[in-house]
């Protein structure tokens, strides 16, 4: 059988594309239903980019939801071992509610993820295909990454009440510097460790540059070592470093990332580790994952690839 | 080709004063002519005006790469963009106001006659009183004159306005002011260009 590549839609090509490439790269595919138990979405909702669920009570009288999220269904059925790694990738719908209707969406995500034994090696082959995944997307593409230990840790250094606290890494996500210096002032924040928490939140660029910035800093030195390594393994082309991209804390750590391409307003691909949410499920080990939006590539010119 | 949408009106002006004098010019824009938007090709800028609160859409969806938001438009619509710069301009505060002899009563609802709803309901959440929000789009100030609210949340410039109805300011909710925003992807791509402007820009503001 062959498939005239000429009527297929774009996410579709992308999306063969990418489960290629993680095929090839010795990934397993992961396929799951359209219902997950409710439960799992409640015991975990700021995991959650969204609070609502299309729910239903099933014919045995569980209460069912359409999946917003594939992760955690993978982190749920995961079994890691000791010493070894589960590698999996999917292309699944899920159901979200859109910002900008406020109605529940069908959303198209391709991705990857590793569950157990997540060592710095791992880590360097996932940003790799991040970073793979959206060259196959578009020329040009862009993969920002962060490092949770460093903001953390600077921002462990000012000692901030949970309300401020939470207030500052709304500032260091919007790049919002002023607003960010008067809370640090107003929190009575010592000078010297505030100073470092806003030339932090200022950095972002090409990982020689900003990584030579942060060696005069005093960061936490275990997470800039390893962010060092990882970007020595991998090489500049293609990466930068910018601290404005988080996850919440209570799941993610280590290393997070966003991808950009041309044309596309806003990223195309998200991920990072999150040792953190394996452990609230109750399992030992790391996992370090990434999702591409394949929706919002609809009106992106493709590259020639079928 | 740096698309900079700025919000039509006072401020907009104001704004586009610190922009020339940062060293973006734009003499097209000065131009009697009906055109939406001006350029120059020289410096690859191409200015637009659009209504103030329509500014942070256009450039969360990409259509400008930067443009000036006033805060409470931020603070309402929580768009998804970098705000880099707080402008100092367009100065005022959000506010409760109501009739100047106004006591809560704590027993009840209080009812807020809001344009901004967002702004309203966690203002209220974070003081743990419940409230029912009147949405209006103008002439706020009528509200608690005619008895279709308690109080409203507005935004308070001078105040004139409020003291000629026999209202008063009761709480200072946020200070608010013009800020520059960008998109997050243009950011990405035009990094270099958007941090020489804020950089120039934080020149001209006026503290």
């Amino acid at each position: 059988m062959t498939i005239d590549s000429d009527i297929l839609k774009n996410e579709e090509k992308i999306s063969f594309a990418l489960r290629s490439l993680y095929h090839r790269k010795g990934y397993a595919p992961y396929r799951m239903g359209k219902f997950e138990d409710y439960e799992l979405y409640v015991k975990n909702k700021d995991f959650l980019p969204t609070s609502e669920l299309i729910s239903f009570t099933d014919t045995n009288g569980r209460l069912k939801a359409l999946k917003p999220d594939v992760t955690l269904s993978i982190v749920r059925s995961a079994r890691p071992e000791a010493g070894k790694v589960q590698k999996l990738y999917y292309d699944e719908n899920v159901y979200r509610v859109s910002e900008s209707s406020r109605c529940f969406k069908e959303i198209r995500q391709a991705g990857l993820e590793c569950i157990g034994d997540v060592n710095e090696d791992l880590l360097a082959e996932v940003l790799g295909l991040a970073r793979e995944s959206l060259r196959l997307i578009s020329d040009g593409s862009v993969l920002s990454v962060s490092h949770l230990g460093i903001v953390g840790g600077v921002l462990d250094a000012v000692r901030l009440e949970p309300d401020a606290r939470r207030q500052a890494l709304g500032f260091i996500a919007g790049k919002n510097l002023h607003e960010l210096g008067a809370l640090l002032r107003e929190n009575g924040a010592e000078k010297e460790a505030a100073e470092r928490l806003l030339t932090l939140a200022a950095c972002s660029g090409a990982p020689a540059e900003v990584l030579g910035r942060l060696r005069a800093l005093a960061c936490p030195q275990q997470a800039l070592s390893e962010l060092e390594r990882l970007i020595a393994k991998l090489g500049e082309d293609g990466l930068r470093l910018d601290f404005s991209i988080l996850g919440d804390m209570r799941y993610y750590n280590g290393i997070a990332f966003q991808g950009y391409v041309p044309g596309v307003p806003s990223g195309v691909l998200s991920g990072g580790q999150y040792d953190r949410l394996l452990h609230r499920m109750g399992k030992a080990g790391g996992a370090i994952g990434f999702a591409c939006y394949l929706d919002k590539l609809e009106r992106l010119e493709v590259k020639g690839h079928a | 080709m740096l698309n900079i949408a700025l919000p039509k009106g006072r401020l907009g002006e104001k704004v586009l004063g610190m922009f020339e004098r940062a060293g973006f010019e734009c003499p097209a824009i000065h131009e009697e002519n009906r055109r939406l938007f001006f350029e120059n090709e020289a410096l690859g800028l191409r200015y637009f005006w659009v209504k103030p609160s329509d500014v942070s859409i256009y450039v969360e969806r990409g259509a400008a790469d930067i443009g000036v938001a006033g805060k409470d438009i931020l603070l309402e619509y929580a768009p998804d963009v970098y705000e880099l710069l707080d402008l100092n301009v367009g100065r005022c505060r959000m506010c409760v106001a109501g009739p100047k002899s106004y006591r809560d009563d704590l027993g009840r609802t209080l009812r807020v006659a809001t344009k901004f709803s967002n702004i309203a309901s966690r203002y209220y959440s974070s003081l743990g009183r419940d409230i029912d929000i009147i949405p209006l789009n103008g002439s706020i100030e009528l509200a608690p004159i005619l008895g279709l609210s308690d109080v409203i949340v507005d935004i308070v410039e001078t105040g004139t306005t409020l003291k000629e109805n026999d209202l008063a300011v009761l709480e200072t909710i946020v200070p608010i002011s013009a800020r520059l925003i960008a998109n997050k992807a243009s950011f990405v791509f035009h990094k270099t260009r958007i941090e020489a402007l804020v950089r120039a820009l934080a020149q001209e503001v006026e503290t």
